[in-house]
């Protein structure tokens, strides 16, 4: 790094002019190297490796023994389970994302609107950003839904009259669902909540006025022909989010429905599905495993790409 | 941002109108009844953490234990099933030097390619800009297939390491140094600096604010990841606190109240660093929340 400061520091103007391209070619990959390099063997090379393993068969090794052809990727869309994966994140994301979106966006109307203890209001909705998965299953587990009879969630039913229920071991009614979003939801919540009123403080005071001087009352009307308008793009970056985030849930789905004696047989999203099939205690299937994270990163690129067009990743520059 | 006056989205004068006194009621008992159902998890927490075993289940279960266990302590402390202290170790020193070590590749890689003209700097800005295209969770097959070649499973470097090489925050890094003010860096210029004297000694020390914000998300993201640590730290020395933690809320080999005393623990110092880092944290949320 010396290098580049004494040749900055030391060479005569016209030095440097004649030797410009070279010294900044120089410069540049001794900031952009290390990283490039980085990049190259924990991004490029695992996604390239994946891609070949993913024509192989590859039990228990991580080098392509028996070439197979599209064998994996024929297993894995014609067999059950990792089709039935992107089945299960489909469901999740139906209550998730749009659990998340009007929920945070009213917390974010509301702790906007008052004067007194703002902050601390705030703060307090944005705090569980602060906990893991790992320590909100705990809670959602072993406390409130713990589906013995004295449970949280169970005391509060029995104020209603209603009988106890099983929750994370109840599959029909599948109760675990509720148990699985309402955890998700407290954590992230707080989150988008701060996006939202970045979002609403960034609208200019003078649109509301105009609608007032419109006649329109405060409240829904404004809400609809202002607020909402003015937060499209935020609007649409919270969705996308919400989404690639369920894409990847695995932390509170292994933490809340593993026990013991393993994991049961369904609600396996996709990331889960891949750790048992690919990592589980069957044995390591690198083959299929590849193959799976082959279609999972076409799926999710998909995705990511239309966002691309949607925000455009230059949009700082203009 | 958020703080003093709250932002008028109601004509003047409104707010002394019955219609706005109601609502104004209506408002605070909302938030005060959605702030008790958020703080309710972290209360639960310390409840359990410091009562005893029938307390947490019994039937006369109680809001507001008679008594609080604080000996629970010591017993988890001293509890040598329980790899309390060096989960925690492993998990403050993963999350340190992949924070540091992510901000120092990261920034200059970001600084380079805003910054430094180089005739194929568009090429590789577009390879780090198509990672962005799949989550590093997506693809931890392939990664463990990687890592587990080096050698590296149940060791530091693995855990550490593969997380290094954000393209998203040098992405981030190379927008706001695109928009960092290029007067100041002249002026660094003038003064004789060259590349690396201009980022480390003018551009780095203006940016402060900015390598916060990113530290802070990287810090709380770092220590509560679970998914990579679960397939790289196998062995019991390795483990981070969340596997740890993990480990035992899944076989539940251990007591509930030391689980939950556990996980308080395991909160606290991201709960410091929440409190006082906050304003930082809110930034680095707005800054990759919306670009993400």
């Amino acid at each position: 790094m010396s290098g580049v400061a004494g040749d900055g520091r030391t060479a005569p103007a016209s030095a440097r002019r004649r030797t410009g391209v070279r010294g900044n070619t120089l410069a540049f990959w001794l900031f952009v190297g290390p990283f490039a390099i980085g990049l190259a063997v924990f991004v490029y090379l695992p996604i390239g490796w994946s891609a070949l393993l993913s024509f192989f068969d590859a039990y228990n090794t991580v080098t392509p023994s028996t070439f197979v052809g599209l064998d994996n990727y024929v297993d894995m869309l014609t067999e059950g389970p990792f089709l039935r994966s992107l089945g299960t994140f489909s469901l999740f994301a139906l209550f998730i994302v749009p659990l998340t979106f009007v929920l945070s966006l009213a917390l974010a109307l509301l702790v906007n609107q008052v004067g007194f203890a703002r902050t601390f209001f705030r703060s307090v909705f944005f705090l569980p950003t602060a906990c893991s998965y790992v320590v909100a299953a705990l809670i959602w587990k072993l406390s409130i839904f713990n589906g013995v009879r004295y449970g949280l969630a169970n005391t509060v039913l029995g104020w209603f009259g209603a009988d106890s229920i099983a929750w994370t071991g109840s599959t029909n009614p599948p109760w675990y669902w509720l148990v699985l979003v309402t955890l998700r939801l407290w954590l992230q919540l707080g989150f988008y909540m701060i996006l939202f009123i970045a979002g609403l403080q960034r609208i200019p005071q003078h649109l509301y006025e105009a609608a007032w001087i419109d006649g329109a009352s405060p409240g829904w009307q404004t809400f609809r022909h202002v607020t909402l308008p003015q937060l499209r793009t935020t609007s649409v970056a919270v969705l996308l989010l919400t989404l690639i985030a369920a894409y990847q849930a695995f932390d509170e789905f292994y933490n809340v429905l593993g026990t013991a004696d393993g994991y049961p047989p369904f609600a396996r999203p996709p990331l889960v599905y891949l750790y048992y099939s690919a990592l589980g205690s069957g044995g390591q299937d690198f083959g299929h495993g590849s193959a799976g994270a082959v279609l999972l990163a076409l799926l999710i690129a998909l995705v990511t790409l239309l966002q691309g067009k949607v925000f455009g990743f230059t949009r700082r520059e203009d | 941002m958020g703080d003093g006056a709250p932002h008028v989205h109601r004509p003047v004068g409104y707010h002394r109108t019955p219609a706005g006194v109601i609502g104004s009621v209506a408002r605070y008992l909302a938030l005060a009844v959605a702030a008790v159902l958020f703080l309710l998890p972290f209360y639960l927490l310390v409840r359990n953490g410091l009562a005893t075993e029938r307390e947490i289940t019994a039937p006369d279960w109680q809001l507001v234990p008679e008594t609080w266990h604080w000996e629970n302590f010591a017993e988890l402390f001293g509890d040598p099933a329980v790899p309390m202290v060096r989960s925690l170790v492993n998990s403050v020193v993963v999350a340190v030097l992949q924070t540091l070590g992510q901000l120092f590749f990261c920034s200059l890689a970001g600084y380079g390619l805003a910054r430094i003209p180089y005739r194929h700097a568009n090429k590789v800005f577009y390879a780090v800009v198509a990672t962005l295209m799949i989550p590093a969770a997506v693809t931890f097959v392939p990664s463990f297939v990687v890592v587990s070649t080096l050698g590296w499973l149940s060791d530091l470097r693995g855990l550490v390491i593969p997380g290094l090489f954000s393209g998203f925050t040098t992405f981030l890094f190379r927008q706001y140094f695109l928009n960092f003010p290029r007067e100041l860096e002249e002026a660094a210029r003038i003064d004789g600096l060259g590349h690396w004297g201009t980022y480390w000694r003018v551009v780095v020390p203006n940016s402060l604010n900015f390598f916060a914000a990113l530290a802070v998300i990287s810090f709380i993201g770092s220590w509560n990841a679970f998914l990579w640590p679960l397939v790289i730290a196998q062995d019991e020395s390795s483990w981070t606190i969340q596997v740890a933690l993990s480990t035992f809320l899944t076989a539940q080999r251990i007591n509930v109240h030391e689980l939950f005393l556990a996980a308080l623990v395991s909160i606290l110092p991201l709960v410091l660093v929440f409190v006082a880092l906050q304003r930082y944290l809110v930034r680095g949320v707005t800054e990759t929340g919306i670009k993400g």
